[in-house]
C-alpha cells in the first residue's frame, strides 16, 4: 500500500516521459495519478485504526544490507494525516497547472516526481531512506523553479538549492553520527529502533546531533533566522509549485522536528524549548510585520507562510514544560498546524496564482474590485484568507487555538505576545482582500474572466478539508492524538 | 603451470591481432567500412570474450608460477568490469572514429590491447608481472591519445603522457630494485612477511618509489599533474577510457599490493596514503571549480573521486575492499555514461567547453537528462550510484577509524556538487545559439539507456553488487590484520 503511495507518482511521470509528447496526454496521465494519489492516501486514512498505538501498514525489507538499512515504511497518527495532506495537494497542484504548455511533459513529470518524494519523506522510518527522499525532492524543486518561475527563478532556485543542501549535510552527518554511537552490531538506522535507545551518551554531545537535525528541519520549516530563502523561493515559483512548496514541503521540516526531534532526543527538546519558542515568536511577529508591508501578492502570502510556520515551532516548544503543565495540547496544535495551513496556504497559493494568471501583475496597488469580474476566485481567496487568520469554524482556528492552549501554562507572555500575530493576521488579511477584491475597479481589469471548472475544482480540493476540519476537528485530532502520545510519553 | 585458467587472456590478445588483420586486408579507401568492421570486431569480440568467461571461468580459479598470475575470483571481477567498460568505450567511438581519427583498425586493436593490461594487471601477484602488465596498458594509451587527426593538443597531451609516464615507470622500477635487492623475492605475498621484519629505510624508499609511480598512474595529488591536458588533448572516448579503465585497473593493483603485501605493515604506511588521498580530494575538487572546459572538469572531478578510494585503501579493512570495488563499478557506469553523452553532444556542437552546453536539454533531452544523472551521481546525490557507493567507502572509511578523511571527503563532495550543477545549469537554463534538435543515434541511444539503467540500479538496490563483490574480495580474507 505504502510503496504503491510513494512509487505511483514517479511510474506515472515515467508514463509522462514516455507518452506525453502531447500537452494534453502528459497532463491526463499526471491528472489520473495524482487522483489515484489521493484515492489512495484517502482509503489509507480512512482505514488507518485510530485506537491503535505503533506504525501501522508497515513495509520492511532488507535495502542495504552491509549497514543494517532497511526499506522500512510505516504509518502512525503522525504521518497519516500528513499524507493525506500529500495527496490532497497533489491533485490542487496538477489542476492548477492546467494551462501550462511550455515543456508541459518534463513539467508534469518533475512535479510528479516530486510528489513521489515528499511521500517517501513523510513514511520512511530508516533514516537513510529518509534522507534520500529529503533530497529527491530537490532536483524537482530546483527544475521546476528554475524553468518555469517568474522574475529572478535561477536565483530564487540556488538559493533554494543552497539553503536546503546546507541543512541536510547538518542532518546528514547527525545521521552518521548517531550510527556510530553504538557498537558494532548494535548500529542502527531505524528511526523506530532509535526512538526506544538512550541517546545521552553519543560520540559527540548529544546536543550537536540534535543541533544537526535542528538545523535542517529549521531551514525547511522555515524557523527564524534561516528563512530567507523562502520568499524568494515562492514568489518566482510557479503556481503549483508554491503550492506545493507551502503545501506539503515545508510540513517536512515540521514532520521532521517531530519525529525526530522531539522523537528520539526529549531531554535536549526540553533543553532547547525555550531558544525555539523565542526564535519561532520572532518568526511570527516578524513575518507578519513584513507582511503587511507588502506589495506583491504573492510575496506577501509567502511572508505570511513564514508567520504561521512560527506556531510549529511555538507549539512544539511546550514540550519544554515540566509537571501538570505538560499536556500534548500544544504539540497537537503544531501537528494540526502543519496540515492546516497545508490546506489554508495552498489555498490561498492557488487564488493568487490564478489572479495573476488573468492580471498578468500582483503588484496589490495596481488592483482592486476584482470581486466583481472573478467572483469565484474572489470567494476562494476570501474563504483561505479568514481561515488563515483563524476564522472559527476554520480549521486555521482550531490549530491555533490549541497552540495557545498548550504554550500559555508554560510560557506565559511569550505566548502572549504570539497571539498578537492573529492580530496582525487578521490586519494584513483583510487590508490585502480590501485593496485587491474591493473598492473601485480600474478599468483595465473589466475583461478578466473568472475561475474555470478545473480552477474551481483545483480551490474545492482545498476548500473541503479545511471547513470539515474546521467543523469536526476530531477527524485528524483523533489521528493525531495516537501517533503523539507515545512521543510526549518520553517527555516529563 | 596451468595455462588453461589464463584462456580469456589469451583470446583478449588474439582478438587485437585479428583486428590489425582485418585492417590490413580491408581496402585502404574505405576508410568508412573500415572503421565499422573493425569497430563491431572488437565490440562483439569483447562481449563474446566476456560472455565465455562468464561460463567458462566459473569455479575455476588458481595461481599460475610463485604467486607470479592469481587467476581468482577478485581478477574476474576486474576481468568484468574492464570487459564490460571496453565495450563501452568501443560502442562510444564508432560514430567518433568514423570523422576524428585516422587509423581506425590500429586504434580499435590498441583499445583491446589495453584491456588486455588492465585485465593482467588485475591479476598480477607479482611486483615484475605487474609492472609489464601496466606498461602495456600505458603504451597503448600514449599511442590511443596521440590519435586524434589533425588536434594539435591531442599530440601534446601524447608527449608529456609519455614523458611523465615513463617518469613514473622509472620510478617504479627503482623502487621494485630496491623492494628486491634486501628481500629476494618479487611476489607481493613473499614481500608482506619480509616489509613486516625489515622494513628498513632503503626498503621504507623502495615501497615509497613504487607507491609515487604507482601514484602517477592514478593521478593522487601532487602527481596528477598530467592529467588535465591529457584528458583535455586525447579523443574523447579515449578520455573516458583512460578515467575508467586505467583507473580502475591501477587500482586493482594498489588494492591487491596493499592488502597482500602491505596488511601487516598498515600503520607504517596508512597515515601517510591518508594524507595523500586527502590532499587528492582537496586539490581535485577545488580546482575544480573554475574549469571552463568539459573534459578538464571531468579530469579534476575523477582526480577527487581518486581521493575517495584511496580512503578505502587507507582503511585496509574487509568493508573498505568492498566499499571500493562497489565504488569503482559504480563510477565506471557513471563515468562511461558521462562520457557517452558528453560525446555524443559535444560530437555533434563541436565545442568542449562548458558554456557551449548551454540550451542542450531542449536540442538532447535524453542525453541531456543522462548526463544530469551522471553528474549527480558523481555528486553523491541519492537514488544513482553516487551516493550508495560513497555511503559504503565513508561508512566504512569512518568505521576503521579515519573520520577526519571522512569529514574531508564529506566537504569535498558538498562543494564537488556546486560545479557539477553548473554544467546543468548550462544545459537546463541556457538558451542554445542554434534551437534545431540534435539526433542521437540508435546505438548511442541504446547505450546511454543501459548505462544510465546501471546507475539508477545500484543506486537503488546495491545488494547484489555488493554481494557479488563480497565474494571477490572474499580472497584477501587470510591477510594478516583483517
Amino acid at each position: 500500500m505504502l510503496t504503491t503511495i510513494v512509487f505511483l507518482p514517479i511510474a506515472a511521470a515515467i508514463l509522462v516521459l514516455i507518452a506525453g509528447r502531447d500537452a494534453r496526454v502528459a497532463r491526463a496521465i499526471a491528472v489520473i495519478a495524482v487522483i489515484a494519489e489521493l484515492a489512495l492516501t484517502g482509503i489509507l486514512f480512512a482505514s488507518f485504526d485510530r485506537q491503535a498505538a505503533g506504525f501501522q501498514f508497515v513495509e520492511r525489507a532488507p535495502w542495504i544490507p552491509a549497514f543494517d538499512i532497511n526499506y522500512h515504511l510505516g504509518v502512525d497518527g503522525l504521518n497519516a494525516p500528513l499524507v493525506l495532506l500529500n495527496g490532497i495537494l497533489g491533485v490542487a497542484a496538477v489542476l492548477v497547472s492546467w494551462r501550462i504548455t511550455h515543456r508541459a511533459r518534463e513539467y508534469f513529470a518533475w512535479l510528479l516526481v516530486l510528489q513521489s518524494a515528499v511521500f517517501g519523506v513523510f513514511v520512511s522510518l530508516d533514516l537513510i531512506l529518509f534522507f534520500v527522499f529529503w533530497e529527491l525532492e530537490l532536483i524537482p524543486m530546483f527544475l521546476l523553479i528554475s524553468i518555469w518561475g517568474t522574475g529572478r527563478r535561477e536565483y530564487s532556485a540556488m538559493k533554494f538549492l543552497l539553503y536546503t543542501l546546507f541543512g541536510s549535510a547538518f542532518m546528514f552527518a547527525a545521521i552518521i553520527v548517531l550510527y556510530f554511537s553504538f557498537p558494532a552490531g548494535e548500529r542502527t538506522f531505524d528511526i523506530t529502533a532509535l526512538a526506544s535507545r538512550d541517546l545521552s551518551a553519543l560520540l559527540i554531545p548529544t546536543a550537536l546531533v540534535f543541533g544537526g537535525f535542528l538545523v535542517a528541519f529549521a531551514v525547511k520549516l522555515p524557523l527564524f533566522p534561516v528563512h530567507t530563502w523562502l520568499p524568494d523561493a515562492h514568489t518566482d515559483a510557479p503556481t503549483a509549485v508554491s503550492v506545493m512548496l507551502a503545501g506539503v514541503l515545508l510540513k517536512m521540516g515540521g514532520y521532521g522536528l517531530i519525529r525526530i526531534n522531539a522523537g528520539l532526543f526529549p531531554n535536549e527538546m526540553a533543553r532547547f524549548a525555550l531558544p525555539i519558542a523565542v526564535l519561532a515568536v520572532i518568526g511570527v511577529l516578524y513575518g507578519a510585520f513584513i507582511v503587511m508591508r507588502q506589495s506583491d501578492l504573492k510575496r506577501m502570502v509567502a511572508y505570511s507562510s513564514v508567520s504561521h510556520m512560527g506556531y510549529v515551532g511555538l507549539g512544539l516548544a511546550s514540550l519544554g514544560a515540566s509537571g501538570a503543565a505538560l499536556t500534548p495540547v500544544g504539540l497537537q496544535g503544531a501537528a494540526l498546524q502543519l496540515f492546516t495551513h497545508g490546506t489554508i496556504t495552498g489555498l490561498l497559493f492557488v487564488a493568487v496564482g490564478l489572479i495573476y494568471e488573468r492580471a498578468h501583475t500582483r503588484h496589490i496597488p495596481d488592483m482592486g474590485g476584482l470581486m466583481g469580474r472573478v467572483p469565484l476566485i474572489g470567494i476562494g481567496f476570501m474563504l483561505a484568507g479568514l481561515a488563515s487568520l483563524g476564522l472559527p469554524s476554520t480549521s486555521g482556528f482550531i490549530a491555533e487555538i490549541l497552540v495557545f492552549l498548550g504554550t500559555f501554562p508554560v510560557f506565559g507572555w511569550i505566548t502572549g505576545a504570539a497571539a498578537f500575530g492573529v492580530v496582525l493576521a487578521a490586519g494584513y488579511i483583510l487590508w490585502a482582500a480590501q485593496r485587491t477584491l474591493f473598492g473601485p475597479r480600474p478599468a483595465r481589469w473589466d475583461h478578466l474572466r473568472d475561475a474555470s471548472a478545473v480552477d474551481v475544482a483545483a480551490m474545492a480540493v482545498l476548500i473541503v478539508p479545511i471547513l470539515a476540519v474546521g467543523l469536526y476537528p476530531r477527524l485528524l485530532t483523533d489521528v493525531f492524538s495516537v501517533g503523539l502520545v507515545p512521543i510526549i510519553s518520553r517527555f516529563g | 603451470m596451468n595455462f588453461s585458467l589464463i584462456w580469456p587472456e589469451v583470446l583478449i590478445a588474439a582478438l587485437g591481432f585479428i583486428i590489425l588483420t582485418v585492417d590490413l586486408v580491408l581496402p585502404r579507401s574505405q576508410e568508412r567500412r573500415r572503421n565499422v568492421v573493425t569497430g563491431s570486431i572488437a565490440a562483439a569480440g569483447m562481449l563474446a570474450i566476456l560472455v565465455f568467461s562468464i561460463f567458462y571461468l566459473r569455479g575455476r580459479v588458481g595461481v599460475l608460477g610463485a604467486d607470479l598470475y592469481l587467476a581468482d575470483r577478485f581478477a574476474l571481477a576486474f576481468k568484468f568490469m574492464f570487459l564490460g567498460a571496453g565495450i563501452a568505450v568501443v560502442l562510444m567511438s564508432i560514430e567518433y572514429v568514423g570523422s576524428r581519427i585516422r587509423h581506425p583498425g590500429e586504434y580499435y586493436a590498441l583499445l583491446v590491447f589495453s584491456v588486455l593490461g588492465a585485465v593482467l594487471l588485475a591479476g598480477a601477484g607479482d611486483l615484475l608481472v605487474a609492472y609489464i602488465s601496466l606498461e602495456l596498458l600505458s603504451f597503448s594509451l600514449y599511442i590511443l591519445v596521440a590519435m586524434s587527426r589533425g588536434d594539435r593538443r591531442s599530440a601534446e597531451a601524447s608527449t608529456k603522457y609519455i614523458l611523465l609516464g615513463a617518469l613514473s615507470s622509472a620510478l617504479m622500477l627503482y623502487g621494485i630494485s630496491m623492494l628486491y635487492g634486501p628481500s629476494g623475492t618479487t611476489s607481493f605475498r613473499g614481500l608482506a612477511g619480509f616489509l613486516f621484519y625489515n622494513f628498513s629505510p632503503t626498503v621504507a624508499v623502495g615501497f615509497a618509489l613504487f607507491v609515487a609511480g604507482l601514484g602517477f598512474k592514478l593521478s593522487v595529488v601532487p602527481f596528477h599533474l598530467w592529467a588535465p591536458d591529457v584528458y583535455e588533448g586525447a579523443p574523447t572516448p579515449v578520455t573516458a577510457h583512460i578515467s575508467v579503465l586505467s583507473k580502475a585497473a591501477a587500482f586493482a593493483l594498489a588494492l591487491r599490493f596493499f592488502i597482500e603485501a602491505g596488511s601487516p605493515t598498515h600503520e607504517r604506511w596508512a597515515l601517510a596514503l591518508a594524507v595523500l588521498a586527502a590532499l587528492t580530494m582537496a586539490v581535485g575538487t577545488l580546482t575544480a571549480l573554475p574549469q571552463r572546459n568539459i573534459k578538464r572538469l571531468m579530469a579534476y572531478s575523477s582526480i577527487a573521486q581518486v581521493g575517495f578510494v584511496l580512503m578505502g585503501i587507507v582503511a585496509n579493512t574487509p568493508l573498505a575492499t568492498d566499499a571500493v570495488l562497489l565504488h569503482l563499478a559504480g563510477y565506471a557506469f557513471t563515468n562511461l555514461a558521462a562520457f557517452m553523452a558528453i560525446i555524443a553532444l559535444e560530437h555533434r556542437t563541436g565545442n568542449e567547453e562548458i558554456a557551449g552546453f548551454a540550451g542542450l536539454a531542449a536540442r538532447a533531452p535524453f542525453a541531456a537528462m543522462v548526463l544530469s544523472a551522471a553528474l549527480f551521481s558523481l555528486a553523491g546525490l541519492p537514488f544513482f550510484a553516487g551516493f550508495v557507493t560513497k555511503f559504503y567507502l565513508f561508512t566504512a572509511t569512518a568505521d576503521a577509524g579515519y573520520i577526519w578523511l571522512v569529514v574531508v571527503a564529506v566537504l569535498g563532495s558538498l562543494i564537488s556538487l556546486y560545479y557539477y550543477i553548473m554544467v546543468m545549469k548550462q544545459m537546463y537554463m541556457g538558451t542554445a545559439a542554434d534551437g534545431k534538435p540534435l539526433a542521437v543515434s540508435r546505438l548511442t541511444f541504446a547505450t546511454l539507456l543501459l548505462l544510465f539503467a546501471g546507475i539508477v540500479a545500484i543506486g537503488i538496490y546495491p545488494a547484489p553488487f555488493a554481494e557479488a563483490l563480497e565474494s571477490a574480495t572474499a580472497v584477501f580474507a587470510p591477510f594478516a590484520g583483517r
